[in-house]
């Protein structure tokens, strides 16, 4: 135990000493869940549009009006003729051009029937239908002013859709789980995993390990304050959700922070089955960059739908540790569930930890013989 | 100049001969491309639904019916438990609950109106807005089906209307892929090379070789060009894999000057190779070099608009993309191969990045102390 | 050879760090084609009065020059005349030796005729060359330093300054590395060299020993030994840094 404690200190000094590192540790959370609440929101306001109104009523004026009094939309520039629409689309910054054609006053008046065209830059396809249906959305609420209140019909089928969980659709519900996830990794998994590489790449691991002192108790040792280290930012991130993005802790907090112990374990225990394997800091690093950061954030369904995935991904997607650290998460903090709905979950996180930590346990025994 | 030759020979001996770092820098890169393309998508393929049926009826079967015939909605479960409404949720076996009420189909016919309840798991709220949308156009439609039977078809003759024609253009499917491909690609090469250059004189430093080197006449800017080139060579090098590799497995379609881009790559790269050897002359341990490049890295990417749109982040966030090469690469990459914008197009990119490359490599140059 | 000609002079050679002193205006001359030793206990400041000589750090005061350039103004035609080995071994462990010195030919500008028959020269000397393409990392460290020293020196520079060449290695390798530095200095090639093992300072023409950044005593081995009246350079070593500990 003493001889465990040494180490623990040892790693702590490492830790202090590099101040830059753990600016970095500590700054880290902070700004991912900066910019994930506030930053990266599918908020649709301001984008750039041009109107090429070959009408010039009054009718096209007033939709103009009505257009530019919008906050979704940025009247950016007025274009002559159908020509002027690919040379502004290829600058990149107007993304629908709306054509009024000649008729469109006549026709509305006398005909009840107008035609409207979007031109939209179809290269980024989400936004493109975004824009498509606000677009629409404006243009049927123009139409409905002009002629004044529909009334409803009968045989009306109501819908009463009710957002459950999360009311207000905050996407801080969405990333706060991810965000924890790809934080606990980072630190537990890359930490332990480049400052073992460390050690071996100088040499002290050798000296370390002939001193009497077992390997387990050596890994432990070095693995520990990284753990602490994690919890502190998980709470960290769990104090800037609830009181900055309010978002609720409606299960326990005590099954909330043991499941996250557990994540942090079995994010350890990969960081050491990746130092085992890894000769330098540069393999370590490109490593668990590779096998650990990007698959967390892009297949654990934190950024992008699972279900939409081709069938290998996934696949993976079912054996990242983050998938299923982040149902957990959403289950106990978000739905409220108790133990009995994330038993699963858990279980296979403990599978996952055991199966690392044999395999690195196996590693490391062939490299000392 | 021949003195340069001499480095960059050594860089590329050294690239060659880590027989660890080698596939992670050539291999990997190009199946992470891979990888990603088919991952990277926003689309919603489908979403769970747990149906509650309490009216048993002609009228909520027809319903469940035409629901189930759009593919987006997988039935996972029904029942009349209320109980089981709250266990789908936590099983994570439904993203909506579809709540059919006692008598819909009598309050239809006899009330002529009825409801029904759509309750959605509004955590993932992008999965929950599109698929209670997709719900919402069916079960319109199936209103319009059943009055049209009960023989109230008209929809109001005197009501004037603008119909909406619409195009896409460029990418009229909707492809989500070549969208994605051009900056994926874009963004994996500017992270592995700010990543390795970042590293790459620290390391010098720790083995302690940095000092034989630095009693040698070298000028600075020759080491550093020296440091340069390599790594600007195996950026090219995996922007031309990649690019053929987009082409032959997802068929991006590369519309304007291939020139255009590579001019660009270059420029943005060398940017990149002068942010990563800024990093390198102020960081003490390869370690450190990591987490601040990483740091970087993480805010590059989350605020490039490879995920999600700049236009929709608030000011101060597009604002913190004009130093941000990533941002200015994947625009470029989609405007020019998808759009065929021309270098004149782009100019603003283009000098924006060129501003950054001579500001951070003469950065670099200048930090870079031979004296201790 | 004009054995009186002065190739390095120094004067008043000053470094502090913020309030530590750690060469204190230090001043000394050396010959051309001497082996001059520079001596000191750790942390003395040998090596950085040495660094400040090849141009690695920039003197706080105090002014010198080497191979007739002013270390201060001129620090890169400096490095162009002299050749340095740290006591940090500093080949590329994951390049051939062949490789190695290539690299080391071509960064001093060497034309690369001179290079490839610098390398067949040094090859032979070493008598490696059988092990031309093999990995630097994967020689013994003996071997490692005689190569280090010989790349080093690969620009034929006047003068060659080693910090602890031999620190790590065993007597039989040390004394071959002697012979080595006698060679070179036969050439005509001066040697400035920092140690820290007496039997080593024996070998020198002349000693300077420094404490605690200070230069104590600049002379020849055996003059300093009469001066002080001891049989051997450990007991000099031991009487200069008693008599200096009470500052």
């Amino acid at each position: 135990m003493k001889s465990y404690w040494a180490i623990f200190k040892k790693e702590v000094y490492h830790i202090l000493r590099d101040r830059r590192t753990l600016l970095v540790l500590i700054l880290l959370p902070f700004t991912l869940v900066l910019i994930f609440g506030f930053a990266i929101t599918n908020e649709f306001k301001d984008s750039k549009i041009a109107i090429l109104d070959q009408s010039k009523s009054v009718l096209s004026g007033e939709l103009i009006n009505h257009v530019a009094a919008s906050q979704h939309f940025f009247i950016d520039d007025y274009i002559m003729s159908i020509e002027d629409i690919e040379p502004i689309f290829r600058k990149g910054e107007v993304k629908m051009v709306l054509v009024i054609p000649p008729d469109f006053e006549e026709a509305f008046t006398r005909m009840k029937k107008a035609d409207l065209q979007f031109i939209i830059d179809g290269t980024e396809p989400n936004f493109a239908n975004t824009v498509n249906q606000y677009a629409s959305r404006m243009v049927n609420r123009f139409t409905s002013l002009k002629q004044g209140q529909q009334t409803s019909l009968p045989y009306q089928i109501g819908i009463e859709a009710r957002m459950i969980f999360n009311p207000e659709l905050s996407s801080a519900y969405n990333f706060l789980p991810g965000v924890i996830a790809l934080i606990l990794l980072l630190i537990s998994a890359m930490m332990t995993s480049l400052t073992i590489a460390k050690e071996k790449e100088t040499g002290t691991m050798e000296i370390l390990l002939v001193s009497p002192i077992s390997p387990l108790t050596i890994i432990l040792g070095k693995v520990g304050p990284y753990a602490v280290l994690s919890f502190i930012n998980t709470v960290i991130i769990l104090v800037m959700g609830v009181y900055i993005f309010d978002v609720p802790i409606r299960g326990s907090l005590i099954l909330l922070l043991v499941m996250c112990l557990l994540y942090v374990i079995t994010a350890l225990a990969l960081g050491i089955l990746i130092s085992t394997k890894a000769k330098s800091q540069q393999v370590a690093m490109m490593g668990s960059l590779v096998v650990l950061m990007m698959p967390t954030m892009l297949l654990s369904g934190f950024l992008f739908p699972v279900t939409s995935m081709p069938m290998p991904l996934q696949f993976i997607s079912k054996i990242i540790p983050a998938t299923y650290f982040t149902e957990i998460i959403k289950n106990v903090m978000l739905r409220g569930a108790g133990l009995q709905y994330v038993i699963f979950p858990a279980g296979v996180l403990v599978l996952m930890t055991l199966v690392f930590l044999v395999i690195s346990l196996f590693s490391f025994k062939t490299r000392l013989e | 100049m021949i003195v340069l030759l001499y480095i960059i020979k050594k860089e590329f001996l050294q690239i060659f001969r880590d027989k660890a770092m080698l596939p992670l820098m050539t291999v990997l890169p190009i199946i992470q491309l891979i990888v990603l393309s088919n991952a990277t998508s926003n689309e919603i393929k489908q979403v769970n639904l747990h149906v509650e049926d309490m009216d048993k009826s002609q009228f909520s079967q027809r319903l469940i019916h035409k629901i189930a015939a759009n593919n987006i909605f997988h039935i996972t479960s029904s029942s009349q438990n209320p109980d089981d409404v709250y266990r789908s949720f936590m099983n994570g076996t439904a993203d909506i609950v579809l709540r059919i009420p006692n008598n819909a189909e009598r309050d239809f016919y006899r009330n002529k109106s009825t409801e029904v309840q759509l309750l959605i798991d509004a955590i993932n709220g992008q999965a929950a807005t599109v698929g209670s949308g997709y719900l919402n156009v069916i079960v319109n439609s199936f209103n319009k089906e059943m009055r049209s039977e009960v023989k109230m078809i008209t929809p109001n003759p005197n009501g004037t209307m603008i119909a909406i024609e619409y195009s896409n253009w460029y990418n009229p499917e909707l492809n989500y892929k070549h969208f994605m491909v051009p900056g994926i690609l874009g963004e994996l090469v500017i992270i592995l090379i700010l990543i390795l250059t970042a590293m790459n004189i620290v390391k010098e430093r720790e083995v302690g070789t940095i000092e034989q080197i630095n009693v040698t006449p070298i000028k600075k800017w020759q080491f550093i060009l020296g440091k340069l080139i390599p790594f600007l060579c195996l950026g090219l090098f995996l922007m031309v894999v990649g690019l053929i590799l987009g082409k032959v497995l997802f068929d991006i379609p590369m519309v304007g000057s291939l020139w255009t881009v590579f001019a660009y790559v270059v420029i943005c790269l060398v940017t990149v190779l002068g942010m990563g050897l800024l990093l390198s002359n102020y960081a003490d341990t390869q370690q450190q070099a990591i987490f601040v490049a990483f740091f970087f890295v993480i805010i590059f990417v989350l605020l490039c608009g490879l995920f999600t749109p700049i236009e929709s982040m608030p000011v101060w966030a597009q604002k913190l993309t004009i130093p941000n090469p990533i941002a200015h690469f994947v625009a470029v990459m989609r405007n020019v191969l998808l759009k065929g914008s021309t270098m004149a197009d782009m100019s603003y990119r283009f000098i924006v990045t060129g501003i950054l490359a001579l500001i951070f490599n003469t950065l670099a140059i200048v930090t870079y102390k031979k004296t201790i | 050879m004009d054995k009186t000609k002065k190739v390095i002079t120094v004067d008043h050679l000053t470094k502090k760090f913020g309030d530590f002193t750690a060469v204190d205006a230090i001043t000394f001359d050396v010959h051309a084609g001497e082996i001059f030793g520079f001596l000191g206990a750790n942390g003395a400041g040998k090596t950085t009065a040495m660094k400040m000589l090849i141009g690695l750090s920039k003197p706080t005061s105090g002014t010198g020059t080497v191979a007739g350039f002013d270390i201060v103004k001129n620090p890169e035609k400096v490095k162009q005349n002299i050749g340095y080995m740290s006591q940090k071994f500093a080949l590329y462990d994951d390049l051939t030796i062949e490789e190695n010195a290539t690299f080391y030919g071509g960064i001093y500008g060497l034309k690369r005729k001179v290079i490839k028959s610098q390398i067949e020269h040094m090859l032979d000397d070493l008598d490696l060359r059988s092990s031309r393409k093999q990995l630097v990392g994967q020689l013994p460290i003996g071997w490692k330093q005689r190569l280090a020293f010989s790349v080093a020196m690969i620009h034929d520079p006047s003068i060659i300054f080693l910090d602890e060449p031999t620190g790590g290695v065993d007597p039989v390798t040390r004394r071959i590395f002697w012979e080595k530095i006698y060679e070179e200095s036969s050439k005509g090639r001066t040697i400035f060299v920092t140690t820290h093992y007496m039997d080593e300072a024996e070998y020198c023409h002349r000693l300077s020993m420094m404490v605690a950044g200070k230069m104590v005593a600049v002379d020849s081995p055996a003059n300093l030994k009469e001066k002080y009246g001891v049989k051997d350079m450990n007991e000099v070593f031991v009487h200069i840094a008693n008599q200096e500990d009470w500052r």
